[in-house]
């Protein structure tokens, strides 16, 4: 390691996101500290939205700035900027989203924006993570943060709960992770992702123990992905997390804590591919078989949400299974779709809920379409998304996963995958019908939508036809970078 | 039998074989393991999270030695560090769900199912 310590302006350029999200979210903080209770928070939500604006053009300034930072701790190429914008973009919309939403259960400060910042510059420094404790640190600073977010109404109980099992949950997996951290550090010597290859690759004392390291690793970020057979946490945590916070948390966290599973195992443990695939293999099926099982039987629509999450996650795991540049760029492709259609999702169930979140339960979507045609139009894009029917992105994203495992030569796998998917249409069409086929069951008045939610509805709808329709827009930019990794 | 005898001042001078501190970390960590898995009691778990990065920092600093190498023990601290601040938030969101249901045994908490 170089001991310079003074970072070199194209170094800190390369970590301009980070910088200027942290910088925001303490001004913000400090702002904070001079509104009354009942003060509108409006310019303080408005100034979080700049800033991610602002963290979005460091991201492309630190695309034009490619390379290493800070003793090789961090990497600045397409991968990483990719999947920063994911994450800001997810976090934009949780901003827009939110604003509403906090007015409505009269819990609107500050700290809400503050926190969704420091999270999202955890998750920009794990996409750009090139070190296992930097992997560390970014996850940690994004969690901790999403923690408090989950529980963010103190008087809820489902919130309350929900932050309770996403803490105990989050950290216990963090822990294995970073025992895993401790004995790759003690097997090759080193924390940093290339030098761990190479160290593997001119001889290490033992790589069986090598290899448990890696599955310690793994145990750690298939906790962060609900990946089976770690799940269990997912939909309790979204069911009671604000609906919100529920879409930020099935679409943010979840790209990057992929990110930082393909960059580690396509980069770190290359040399022991040939142990860490099956795993995958297996751990794909499981996630996608349990998920969409599980969802068959929900009522509620967070919770069913919540297991479809797990479900998607299982088709991601598909792509990363094939190990390969085109599954990556399929895997990168569909994070970033997912992220639209899920967030729309949630999005539209923030202002179905109504206050204090009372109607989440399949039945109080009964006669949506009579009640509010758009927003009924609007869900059944994100669900048709979801399902993967043509003309969305979730079919671009399915095909391209699917595309990759069979030029894998995953046969099984796909063939199994492909199965899912049908059975994972029933309960997304059990919606629809729910929601065209019933008349509705009271007649109270339709309250209106607030400006910010809409045009998160309708900016993921639109997105989600675009993307549908002209996929290349980000594949492209996708299958450009996914190969850089290696 | 008296104490000199079981610790003579030899006994001061061996050293401890790597292994010995791998060990004693891996059972550590396998005993917060244990204790996450079968405690009911939410503080309880807490501090097995605790042990369990505890855990993590021997193994750190034992490897650092070994290597004759610092950063080892630089991770240390950060795994400190972070759970300190892991600990803060999680006693917060403990406390809230106290006063919410005044009770902290994991089995009291079902609200969320379908």
């Amino acid at each position: 390691m170089d001991a310079n310590f003074f970072p070199q302006t194209a170094e800190l350029l390369r970590f301009l996101p980070e910088i200027i999200l942290t910088i925001a979210g303490t001004l913000l903080l400090l702002m904070e500290g001079f509104k009354k209770d009942g003060d509108s928070r409006s310019l303080i939500a408005t100034l979080a939205a700049v800033a991610i604006g602002l963290a979005m053009y460091g991201t492309v300034v630190a695309y034009d700035n490619p390379g290493l930072a800070f003793s090789n701790m961090l990497v600045s190429d397409g991968f990483a900027a990719f999947f920063r914008l994911v994450a800001l973009g997810v976090g934009l919309l949780t901003v827009l989203c939110s604003s509403s939403y906090l007015q409505r259960e009269r819990s609107h400060s500050g700290e809400f924006y503050v926190l969704l910042l420091f999270s999202l510059a955890g998750q920009c420094l794990m996409a750009a993570a090139n070190e296992l404790m930097m992997v560390f640190i970014g996850l940690e600073v994004s969690s901790i943060a999403s923690y408090i977010l989950a529980g963010y109404l103190r008087d809820d109980k489902r919130g309350n709960e929900s932050a309770l099992k996403y803490f105990l949950l989050g950290s216990f997996a963090t822990a294995f992770l970073l025992y895993g951290v401790a004995w790759v550090y003690g097997m090759t010597g080193s924390t940093n992702l290339l030098e761990i290859r190479a160290a593997m690759e001119k001889g290490v004392p033992s790589m069986t123990m090598v290899s448990a390291a890696a599955g310690l690793m793994l145990v750690g970020l298939a906790f962060k992905i609900s990946a089976a057979p770690f799940q269990v946490w997912a939909p309790d945590v979204y069911q009671g997390a604000p609906a919100p916070v529920a879409g930020f948390l099935s679409a943010g966290p979840k790209a990057v804590a992929f990110a930082v599973l393909i960059r580690v195992f396509q980069t770190a443990f290359e040399p022991i591919a040939a142990r860490w695939e099956p795993v995958l293999w297996v751990m794909a099926l499981l996630t996608m078989m349990i998920g969409n099982f599980s969802a068959l039987w929900q009522s509620n629509i967070k919770r069913m949400l919540g297991y479809s999450s797990i479900a998607h996650a299982g088709y991601v795991l598909v792509a990363v299974t094939t190990h390969s540049t085109t599954g990556t760029a399929a895997a990168m492709f569909y994070l970033a779709a997912y992220g639209l259609m899920n967030y729309g999702a949630f999005a539209i169930v923030t202002h179905v809920a109504g206050k204090g979140e009372g109607k989440v339960t399949l039945d109080d979507l009964k006669g949506l379409s009579q009640k509010e045609p758009a927003v009924a139009a609007l869900l059944t894009v994100f669900l048709l998304s979801l399902i993967g029917v043509p003309l969305t992105a979730g079919f671009f994203g399915k095909f391209y996963i699917f595309k990759a495992a069979m030029d894998s030569h995953l046969v099984w796998l796909t063939a199994l995958g492909l199965l899912n998917s049908a059975v994972a249409a029933y309960y997304y069409l059990r919606v629809l019908v729910v929601m065209y086929m019933h008349d509705p069951e009271t007649t109270e008045h339709v309250t209106a939508i607030p400006g910010g939610l809409k045009l998160t509805m309708w900016v993921t709808a639109a997105a989600t036809l675009v993307l549908g329709i002209f996929p290349g827009l980000v594949l492209d930019f996708a299958a450009k970078f996914a190969a850089l990794n290696k | 039998m008296s104490l000199y005898d079981l610790f003579p001042p030899e006994f001061f001078k061996l050293s401890v074989p790597l292994n010995g501190y791998l060990i004693l970390s891996a059972i550590l960590f396998t005993i917060g393991v244990a204790t996450f898995l079968f405690r009911r009691n939410v503080i309880t778990v807490f501090m097995a999270i605790e042990l369990m990065l505890n855990a993590v920092n021997l193994t750190f600093v034992t490897f650092s030695n070994h290597f004759a190498k610092v950063d080892g023990q630089i991770f240390s601290f950060f795994v400190m560090v972070v759970a300190a601040a892991e600990a803060a938030v999680g006693l917060a969101i403990i406390l809230m769900v106290f006063r919410n249901r005044a009770t902290l045994q994991i089995d009291d908490f079902d609200t969320l199912k379908n």
